[in-house]
């Protein structure tokens, strides 16, 4: 997956179309770099910004000119987010319901996407055209009737309210049957089938193997996205039992204007994901550039 | 073959075809049983309960009022304002990520060292949380002591009250939404890019066009496909926007989206009138009219995006 789009090893023809070649993919020039490292700067700077802001003392906020350099009082501005907020059960319960969902997710996805890949069952198509709509169709537009369901079932307020809705995603089971398409040619499953065995003997000896790589490109967006989620959980939880995302909320909307204390939150709650990021940043590029993901 | 052997085959062949003919319905049901109580049902059950007068505080009174809801809301300003506010946001939003994504994928086309660098780079925004970069934002935006401001009075320009006034905090909110996706849909473009054959750069060298115009006449048209479906996909994200309107000037009174509702959103008026008014039957009828003015505007894009000219 990481490996689509590879380009080829540089040639260098000669002549007139060796020229329009090489001007085709043109040699980045030092204008280029610099509208890229501009781009890049921009992109950084606000996480960075926060960052810096979280390792001041909190007069460094209004401070003209602005303080552009990290200081020295980050552990003290986290103790302080601890101390003042119960910010430790917010990332303890976006951590429960961030990897509850992911494994799920990455399960049923997996379960799913191999049946409507490789096996033949009447109303396949139709089934499989239901998910390709439900994909389109924003779901939080139902957010009234799924808090009155969470309410009857006594939900509301507790992490399971957020965590079972999130079980199963239209798009997880879209990409993993995409993948499961290409990956496993059916001859092979056809072998396993003539030496007897059941199809779960095959879907665990010899799809899931096969299916690793996408299984963890669709775990790490399950991850983010899981952990990133706002609107649902500002519905459905009560702010003495937040995740992460409605903790900064309340943070940012109480009557503090301690923006040093809410900024730091915001920086402790970014490095969960940053770190995914920064370890599996190539698999997450090849995942989007493989047309796989959708917002 | 004795009798031992012909039943053993036989249960093999039953379970075998049993196994082929019931098993996948079993692995599909997992995804559907939960999308389907959790998912759809929600969904297509906000159509009755926009039917209804029914609050929260009071369930016991809710009852069929039909369509009153809707004439209710149809007639309500602050409804309309909303609309108006979604409709400018999704102006602001779709078609400078748009461009600036084109532009960028442009950029990384070319060969470029340290490209896995650029490329994280420019997906960074989209994995933060939507949550602490628009408190980030809103801090930067700030009025007093903001960067953006002090970045803008070294130009010369006056301090701005980005919140205050309806462009100023839709230009503020709009920043962090391109900020946010542009790089992704960037990525997907590159994607494509990719796949242009340089044959044809080659042919519209030799004919002596410039990069600019094998831009616009080759790269372009044939990214259409690309186009029309980032602008589907940012049109329906950019209809609902609701955290960053509501964190922009988080408060008491957030769910308004500023003092005089000048960056509320429609998202965020179901927010107000479902979750802090519980009025359920009036915000069903938001989400209603909503999701169908979604698939209006992305209809609309729809059209504009497939206009694009193939050579």
């Amino acid at each position: 997956m990481t490996a689509v789009l590879e380009r080829p090893a540089p040639v260098r023809p000669t002549g007139p179309a060796g020229k329009a070649r090489r001007l085709a993919r043109r040699v980045a020039g030092p204008w280029t770099y610099a509208a890229l490292i501009a781009v890049l700067a921009g992109s950084a700077f606000p996480v960075y910004w926060s960052f810096v802001v979280s390792s001041q003392t909190p007069d460094a906020i209004d401070s003209v000119p602005p303080v552009l350099v990290p200081g020295g009082h980050l552990f003290e501005n986290i103790a302080r987010v601890f101390d003042t907020t119960d910010f430790a059960l917010a990332m303890m319960n976006s951590i429960i319901v961030s990897s509850t969902v992911t494994v799920s997710v990455v399960l049923f996805s997996t379960l799913a996407g191999f049946a409507f890949a490789k096996m033949k069952f009447r109303g396949r198509n139709v089934l499989l055209l239901l998910i390709i709509a439900t994909q389109a169709i924003p779901t939080e537009l139902g957010i009234i009737p799924l808090y009155m369901m969470m309410s009857e079932f006594g939900w509301a307020g507790e992490i399971h309210a957020v965590i079972v809705p999130g079980l199963v995603t239209a798009f997880g089971v879209f990409f993993m049957r995409q993948y499961f398409e290409r990956a496993i040619p059916d001859e092979l499953l056809e072998a396993g089938r003539m030496d007897g065995c059941h199809s779960l003997r095959l879907f665990w000896h010899v799809a899931l193997p096969a299916a690793r790589p996408a299984a963890a490109v669709l775990g790490l967006f399950t991850f983010m996205q899981a952990w990133n989620d706002f609107f649902w959980p500002l519905v459905v939880l009560v702010p003495e039992n937040p995740t992460v995302q409605t903790a900064l909320s309340t943070l940012a909307s109480g009557y503090t204007t301690d923006y040093t204390l809410v900024l730091t939150a915001a920086t402790i709650g970014t490095v969960p994901v940053l770190a995914v990021f920064l370890l599996f940043g190539r698999q997450i590029v090849g995942g989007i550039m493989s047309g796989a993901v959708k917002g | 073959m004795t009798l031992i052997d012909r039943r053993v085959v036989d249960r093999a062949a039953r379970r075998h075809r049993w196994d082929t003919r019931f098993a996948p319905y079993g692995y599909v049901a997992p995804y559907f049983l939960i999308f389907g109580v959790f998912g759809l049902f929600p969904l297509l059950y906000t159509i009755w309960v926009s039917l209804q007068e029914r609050n929260l505080l009071d369930e016991n009174a809710a009852h069929l009022v039909w369509l009153d809801n809707y004439t209710l809301l149809l007639a309500d300003p602050y409804f309309w304002n909303a609309m108006g506010n979604t409709m400018s946001l999704w102006l602001l939003t779709t078609v400078p990520q748009i461009l600036f994504a084109l532009g960028i994928a442009a950029l990384l086309n070319r060969k470029v060292r340290t490209r896995t660098l650029f490329r994280m780079g420019v997906i960074l925004p989209n994995i933060t949380s939507v949550a602490a970069v628009t408190i980030i934002f809103a801090q930067l935006f700030g009025r007093d002591f903001g960067l953006v401001n002090w970045v803008l009075e070294l130009f010369g320009a006056g301090q701005i009250d980005w919140q205050a006034g309806t462009a100023t905090s839709h230009v503020a909110i709009a920043v962090m939404v391109v900020w946010r996706w542009t790089g992704y849909h960037a990525l997907i473009f590159l994607a494509s890019m990719q796949a242009i054959s340089p044959s044809l750069y080659e042919a519209a060298t030799l004919d002596g066009a410039s990069g600019w115009q094998q831009f616009w006449r080759i790269t372009v048209p044939l990214l259409r496909p690309q186009i029309i479906f980032t602008t589907i996909i940012a049109t329906t994200g950019n209809m609902r926007l609701l955290a960053e309107p509501l964190l922009f000037n988080p408060g008491a009174a957030a769910a308004t989206g500023g003092s005089d509702r000048q960056f509320q959103t429609a998202a965020l008026y179901l927010y107000e009138q479902g979750f802090t008014k519980y009025d359920f039957g009036y915000s069903s009828a938001i989400a209603v009219v909503l999701a169908i003015a979604t698939i209006i505007v992305a209809g609309l894009g729809y059209l504009v995006t497939k206009r694009i000219q193939t050579e």
